[in-house]
């Protein structure tokens, strides 16, 4: 039943990706596609994050950060000119060989040598890794919320460094970054011709991380981290491996964050140090409890129509703010997400209806672990 | 070696700011439990506040109203958003805290503006010193010092020798206990949020001259504070002030190692470090109770 119930809602996201698509289309307002494009990518960070603060039941106040080491690797590898490194130095010749090189043309028309983007990706997603194992192996083995303050000190020291080194453009941050030919015939790039074939490139990417989330929750690391959830000390007891089991979650939320910052970086062909600002990560952290923490689907619906509404400047000079009143309102009048009472109800509705029409079929579902009754 | 002694009196200066807010963390820590990321903030609010009332009131007066007010917005924090919880977890509270400090930032940009401000010098001006040992320092940094010193006394004394100080030891010891013996433990955690507030205001108005005050101070402040508390060991109050201070040497004499630009990294680095290596900070706290090694 809870498969069938995963393959519905994926059906209905694929279907509403296009639908999406399709009305823009016929309203003739395709420059939103442009933000929801952008949201995608924020959203895939969101979805990771669901994982720490809803499984594990962490906060990482670092996002942000890995957001943007991600997307920085991409943009400094990419924009680099190596052209004399890689003809004069024999390393340099033996990588030009095996394809670590792509050619480019510069802004001012020269063509310039510069890391694969693939390569680059590659480099991005190995960097984050050894990252969030070095900060997550200690603060995760204490018990309490270490990560959250190590992140936040973490955070600071990258933005830190963005802006002060010369490497990362400091706070202009890097522009000109080459389009990612992903496949032949498809191409990573915010040009215009392209606006179409990203959108569905950037969905499909967060409905492919959305799967593979799902699965981690229904897998044993799922089933694992439900039971720290429920008791961390029971569930050591039992010789599951809390620690480990909350580092593997974090690296890979972490891993995915950095995707999606150097495939967004290729996108809008540059980065700017505010991706690594503390008040991203908190507006990370806002979308995942305003969805209800342990709760994927939540975290998509909320995290997609907040992020495309603040991308669209709805919020104004008031952005930042909005964030914090949610975050507020939601934490103390309903911890459990906004969603899942609406949820209930609705499920209330149609089990009552279910029930007239058909005795046998049971409604609602058996209350699951990770719902805790509401205080 | 006057340079050094500059560097020594530029680096407990900021240090003692750093230290008043670790004890900021502990006192409201150590009571309820949470760590408290709009720390930060209460700095803010008390600068921004004494310098607003230093407009129509005498200097002395408008710090005493701005550490009043800050203190019952503190207290008011506590009795609006936390005591009608019932049974919040600690990810709960943190999150909390976290929106607080950016609703309070958020309403002091709008409130004041993003522009810089200061309190004027509280004796001579900005370019008078007084010469100690061949080094010039400003006569802010011994009413910094001064003021901090008194003000760590004083609550010293409070938590050793009153009644209601007691009660806030208690209930950072045993909660259950403190409770039985009739402790209105609501109240004390009000009182926490209260003393952190003012102690914070405190320090945002002596340092206000010297650093300046701007309403997005508060994130790196609270950080800072925060690695000073953890390299205390949380819940020690005076190691606190001491690992405040050790902080801000770091932090003063980084610039012979590192870029200036990365100063500010320093903090955050002894933070990591410490987190990594000792979490339990570099003086074991004798008087930790269980609700403290929870965390």
């Amino acid at each position: 039943m809870k498969r069938a119930r995963g393959m519905a809602g994926l059906t209905a996201f694929a279907a509403l990706v296009v639908g999406v698509q399709l009305m823009t289309r016929a309203a003739g307002t395709e420059y939103y596609l442009t933000q929801l494009t952008m949201t995608a990518y924020y959203t895939v960070v969101v979805l990771g994050l669901c994982l720490v603060m809803g499984y594990a039941g962490q906060i990482s106040l670092g996002h942000g950060a890995f957001f943007a080491i991600g997307g920085y690797t991409s943009a400094v590898l990419t924009t680099h000119d190596v052209t004399a490194w890689a003809t004069a130095s024999p390393v340099g010749r033996v990588l030009d060989r095996a394809g670590v090189f792509v050619e480019r043309t510069t802004l001012y028309g020269g063509d310039v040598l510069s890391v694969n983007p693939w390569l680059a990706f590659v480099c991005a997603v190995l960097l984050s890794l050894f990252v969030a194992l070095v900060i997550g192996y200690p603060t995760l083995r204490l018990k309490g919320h270490y990560l959250a303050m190590g992140t936040l000190g973490f955070g600071l020291i990258v933005y830190r460094i963005l802006v002060g080194s010369r490497l990362t453009g400091g706070a202009d941050g890097i522009a000109a970054v080459p389009p990612w030919h992903l496949l032949p015939g498809l191409v990573l790039t915010g040009r215009l011709g392209w606006r179409v074939a990203n959108y569905y490139i950037a969905w499909g990417f967060a409905g492919l991380v959305l799967v593979f989330i799902l699965n981690v929750v229904q897998s044993r690391t799922g089933r694992a981290l439900r039971s720290i959830h429920d008791g961390e000390m029971a569930a050591n007891a039992m010789g599951i491996d809390t620690a480990g089991y909350k580092l593997k979650v974090f690296v890979i939320s972490a891993v995915l964050a950095a995707m999606a910052g150097s495939m967004l970086t290729h996108y809008s062909a540059g980065i700017g140090p505010s991706e690594a600002d503390v008040m991203k990560s908190v507006r990370y952290v806002t979308l995942v409890a305003a969805g209800g923490m342990a709760n994927v689907w939540g975290a998509l619906i909320v995290g997609t129509v907040l992020t495309f509404l603040s991308l669209r400047g709805t919020f104004g000079s008031l952005d930042h703010a909005v964030f914090g009143f949610i975050l507020i309102l939601i934490m103390t009048l309903a911890p459990q997400g906004p969603l899942r009472p609406v949820a209930a109800g609705v499920r209330a509705v149609l089990g009552t209806l279910c029930a007239r029409l058909a005795s046998r079929r049971h409604a609602g579902r058996v209350p699951a672990a990770e719902e805790t009754p509401a205080a | 070696m006057s340079q050094a002694l500059q560097y020594i009196f530029s680096g407990i200066t900021v240090g003692s700011i750093y230290a008043i807010v670790a004890l900021g963390f502990n006192l409201i820590y150590s009571t309820t439990g949470i760590v408290n990321f709009a720390q930060g903030e209460f700095v803010m609010l008390g600068g921004m506040t004494a310098v607003t009332l230093s407009r129509f009131l005498p200097l002395p007066l408008a710090i005493m109203g701005a550490v009043a007010l800050v203190a019952l917005a503190g207290g008011s924090l506590e009795v609006v958003f936390f005591r009608r919880l019932r049974r919040p977890t600690i990810l709960q509270m943190i999150i909390i805290t976290i929106g607080l400090s950016i609703v309070i930032r958020e309403a002091a940009l709008h409130l004041w503006d993003e522009q810089v401000r200061a309190l004027p010098y509280f004796t001579g001006e900005a370019t008078s010193s007084v010469t100690v040992l061949g080094a010039g320092i400003s006569p802010q940094v011994f009413w910094v010092l001064g003021t901090v010193a008194v003000a760590v006394l004083l609550l010293h004394l409070f938590l050793r020798g009153t009644l209601m100080g007691k009660a806030m030891r208690a209930c950072a010891s045993n909660l259950e206990a403190s409770l039985l013996a009739g402790i209105n433990a609501a109240n004390t955690r009000t009182l926490s949020f209260m003393l952190s507030a003012g102690l914070g205001a405190l320090g945002g108005c002596i340092m206000s001259p010297i650093t300046m005050t701007q309403y997005d101070m508060g994130t790196s402040l609270a950080i800072k504070g925060f690695a000073a508390a953890m390299l205390g060991g949380i819940g020690n109050h005076m190691a606190a002030v001491l690992a405040g201070l050790l902080v801000g040497l770091a932090e003063s004499f980084s610039v012979f190692v590192l870029p200036a630009a990365y100063k500010d990294a320093t903090a955050f680095a002894i933070l990591l470090l410490v987190l990594f290596v000792r979490p339990h900070g570099l003086f074991r706290a004798r008087e930790v109770g269980a609700s403290v090694r929870e965390f």
